[in-house]
């Protein structure tokens, strides 16, 4: 006969974790709004639609129940984050396209859900990076709606059909990240304490991202009080990048921005609590998740400092992945009786 | 209650008790029921061997089946009355699979056997030991090892620390519960005498603090006593015996080893209260508390003779309340599915929950593993639940015991906490029966391949010998004796082809 026990379980379903992910962005999702209008919100609805419109389809195919894959809302934490990470005046096309290959490359081409290798928000991300570096390096000017003047409506127009708008008030919307804009400056020779006197530049990091930032950080907090993710992966990743930029910063404090401008600057602070969590693609023992978390740290300031490319995460991400069933294999806990 | 040196172990859930139920109303009895249905089997170890035969008249307390050697345990009559049948009947077992019973037609006068208690202050341990060989005591936390053989433990390993098991952390079960608050002089009375059997230094009783008034009623009985009674967090699995021995002394029973080997040793407490009732009233093991809860109409606990048809103790528990009929033996964490409500009450049955939609909702949808390691956490062994998954469902089966699948206590916490509601326990009761079994076959062939390479080398060598002596006689002897030898040689060569040939027809 068989023997089915335990006859009791509690435990939240996978759709419930998800939907708490999905809830936890949304303190972030707001102040993005607040600081840069309803781009993101746009982004965010064309990156829903994309992925349910794909996943229905690949799990049609696939012939695996539609509605069950659906709702366990794997595939929409994945489409957020991608919108989160890509700027919120890139053209429809980009979060389309970068959702499409997320969410097939990233997932189902592995086996759908639990099967991914790789981060599938931030395998979307890299390959919209590679593919369209200049589209993905033009940010908003934060409050450039408040202080240019721009209607909401240009924001809806800039990201649908940018040749709508005029040259003069596309470019009074757009410029670099923070990020990017001190690489740039840097190779031009120009100490940061000038650098950081830009408009683009606040107390913290970049303005009104630092705000975005705080936003992700109470959802995160959320995220660790529901015991949806485990203080191992943000405390180790922040740690190791503030650890690590403080050291350079000691050292050459113009040249190397500050640690908590690295912290608070960029895709950190989602990336603690957001991306590098993700339990799929990320190590499940303890000890390997602080291991990939100051590894990612690391390789975040490495390439944000000496790379190619102004931020480092996706890629950052994406290298760990790959080490991941061997940072588990080598991280095993000690079981209980055994030396 | 305080927790004063107590050690946690990791992992553990802590499921909704459900033992309120169950402890309103006092131990109760059932009337004496029409038949008596007793399997030999009840206890780990080797089948008792049948001391009657249909017709026989029996008593209460005598012996209607013998140990068998030392790991096994004698069945006891549960009352006087008429041996009806020896017979192959449905067994509480997950198995589902029929074993050989003793039926006894009761006589409803219940007349006991002479009673023969035994002054156990002054009679020796080894004396002890054996008298308590014919006690029919067995474990009674469902372990059900020969009792008698855990006391003898001393005389090869000594033994420093007697733990009594009191934590009874799964859901629903209350049999220890109640008997712990009724009979709290009996158990204390009961550790003493293994205590004393054992040679142990101390005497710790482990018990979880959502039983408040057990706790009371031990903390009286022991009063006078060096028993420690030690409040323990309410964690499943706290009662499981490993668990235990940590949270209450902080060691962590290596791999391979057991207790014993520490110097540990431990014991239920309806163990003890089952060794001093037969030491100090000379009452064998004939009956004892089960808890009867979940969907009947008035769950409770009742001391039951063994052999009682489990239908009898639900028509006493106001019978079920659904449709289904369907039963769990043991507790939900642990439990399984009863095949029958005819199943004879037997020494492992603790408890018996009628199972409902409500209680027990049918499984969910099984979703892929997300690799959330809650499984892991939630493991008291510290295992990774989730490869252990992945190695079972791929039957990567030696990656599975690398990982350490045969340290899993089963204990169920990890399907408890999966949020993709995996069976993940089923996989590795799968996986590891599947070892068991490749292992069995490949002993099995490789004692094939030597029992065929000893028979090779012994054709071999009698080839040899038979050259030799052929030699020698050509040498000296006569030729007619040579040809004697000769035609005699030949028919031994002749016979022994064709037991070779008998041999390989059998092989
Ligand atoms: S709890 Fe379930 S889903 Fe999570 S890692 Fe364990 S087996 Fe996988
Ligand atoms: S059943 Fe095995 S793997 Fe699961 S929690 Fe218990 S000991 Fe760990």
């Amino acid at each position: 006969m068989d023997n089915r026990s335990p006859y009791i379980v509690d435990a939240p379903s996978v759709s419930v974790i998800m939907f708490k992910v999905l809830l936890a962005l949304i303190p972030g999702i707001a102040l993005y709004v607040y600081a840069f209008g309803l781009g993101v919100i746009i982004n965010i609805l064309l990156a829903s639609l994309t992925v349910i419109l794909t996943e229905s389809a690949i799990l049609a195919i696939r012939k695996l129940p539609i509605k069950v894959f659906i709702l366990d809302g794997s595939g929409l934490v994945a489409a957020w984050l991608l919108a989160l990470s890509i700027p919120s005046i890139a053209p429809w096309w980009i979060i389309v396209i970068g959702t499409l290959l997320c969410i097939t490359f990233g997932k189902h081409v592995y086996g759908g859900l639990g099967y991914n290798l790789f981060n599938p928000a931030m395998l979307g991300y890299a390959i919209l990076l590679i593919s369209f570096p200049l589209v993905m390096s033009q940010w908003q000017i934060p409050g450039s709606l408040t202080e240019n003047n721009i209607e909401w409506l240009d924001q809806i127009k800039i990201i649908m059909n940018s040749s709508l708008l005029s040259k003069e008030t596309i470019d009074a919307m757009s410029s670099a990240t923070p990020l990017d804009y001190i690489k740039t400056q840097l190779t031009l020779h120009q100490p940061l304490s000038v650098i950081q006197q830009n408009k683009i530049f606040s107390f913290l990091g970049g303005k009104g991202l630092e705000l975005i930032s705080l936003g992700y950080l109470a959802g995160g907090l959320y995220l660790l009080k529901e015991k949806i993710i485990s203080w191992h992966l943000p405390v180790s990743f922040l740690a190791s990048l503030f650890i690590i930029a403080s050291i350079f910063y000691s050292i050459a404090p113009d040249t190397y921005a500050s640690p908590l401008f690295h912290v608070m600057s960029g895709g950190s602070i989602l990336c603690a609590f957001f991306i590098i969590t993700d339990p799929v693609s990320g190590p499940t023992t303890p000890k390997g998740k602080i291991y990939f978390g100051i590894a990612i740290g690391l390789l975040v300031f490495i390439i944000r400092i000496f790379g190619g490319y102004p931020e480092g995460i996706a890629f950052a991400v994406l290298i760990m992945n790959i080490f991941v069933p061997l940072i588990d294999s080598l991280t095993q806990p000690r079981i209980f009786g055994h030396k | 209650m305080q927790f004063k040196n107590i050690f946690k172990f990791n992992g553990g859930v802590h499921p909704n008790e459900n033992k309120s139920l169950s402890t309103s109303l006092p131990i109760g009895s059932l009337p004496i029921p029409k038949k008596l249905v007793l399997p030999l089997r009840q206890h780990v170890g080797r089948v008792a061997k049948l001391k009657v035969k249909p017709g026989d008249q029996v008593l209460k307390g005598q012996i209607i089946a013998e140990a068998d050697g030392n790991i096994s345990a004698s069945i006891h009559a549960p009352t006087s009355g008429k041996i009806l049948k020896i017979s192959e009947e449905i067994l509480p077992h997950p198995s589902g699979l029929p074993d050989f019973c003793i039926t006894i037609e009761p006589d409803f006068k219940d007349t006991w056997v002479e009673k023969k208690p035994i002054s156990w202050k002054k009679l020796d341990r080894s004396k002890l030991i054996e008298a308590l060989s014919q006690s029919g005591i067995v474990g009674l936390g469902g372990a059900v090892f020969p009792t008698h053989m855990k006391l003898k433990i001393n005389q090869s390993q000594p033994i420093n620390t007697l733990v009594i098991n009191a934590a009874e952390c799964e859901p629903f079960i209350t049999c220890d519960d109640m008997l712990m608050r009724e009979r709290a002089d009996e158990i204390i009375q009961g550790a003493l005498i293994a205590q004393t059997i054992l040679d142990a230094k101390e005497c710790v009783v482990g018990i979880e603090n959502n039983k408040i008034e057990a706790y009371e009623a031990l903390k009286k009985a022991a009063q006078k006593t060096t028993i420690e009674i030690k409040v323990v967090p309410t964690v499943y699995p706290s009662g499981d015996a490993k668990r235990l021995i940590y949270l209450l002394m902080g060691i962590e029973v290596p791999k391979e080893k057991r207790s014993v080997d520490l110097g540990i040793q431990v014991f239920n407490v309806a163990t003890v209260a089952a060794i001093y009732r037969y030491l100090e009233l000379g009452e064998p093991s004939i009956s004892r508390v089960v808890t009867i809860t979940g969907a009947v109409k008035a769950p409770q606990n009742y001391e039951v003779l063994f052999g009682t048809p489990l239908s009898e103790l639900i028509v006493a528990a106001g019978g079920s309340s659904n449709k289904t009929k369907k039963f769990i033996m043991g507790g939900p964490m642990m439990g399984f599915d009863l095949p029958s409500i005819h199943v004879p009450v037997t020494k492992a049955m603790n408890c018996v929950i009628e199972s409902s939609p409500e209680l027990f909702p049918a499984p969910k949808p099984v979703m892929p593993c997300i690799r959330c390691a809650r499984c892991a956490d939630a493991c008291p062994v510290n295992l990774q639940p989730q490869e252990l998954y992945w190695f079972s469902k791929s039957s990567q089966l030696e990656k599975a015991r690398d990982y350490n699948l045969f340290d899993c206590i089963e204990c169920g916490c990890c399907t408890y906490v999966c949020p993709s509601k995996i069976p993940l326990v089923q996989f590795y009761r799968y996986a590891k029966s599947e070892i068991i079994a490749q292992d069995k076959s490949k002993e099995a062939a490789n004692t094939a391949r030597e029992r065929n390479e000893f028979r090779l080398a012994r054709i071999e060598r009698e080839k040899k010998e038979r050259a030799e002596r052929n030699a020698q006689k050509a040498l000296g002897a006569n030729e007619k004796q040579a040809d004697d030898e000769k035609k005699s040689t030949i028919a031994a060569a002749m016979e022994r082809v064709k037991q070779t040939q008998q041999e390989n027809i059998k092989n």
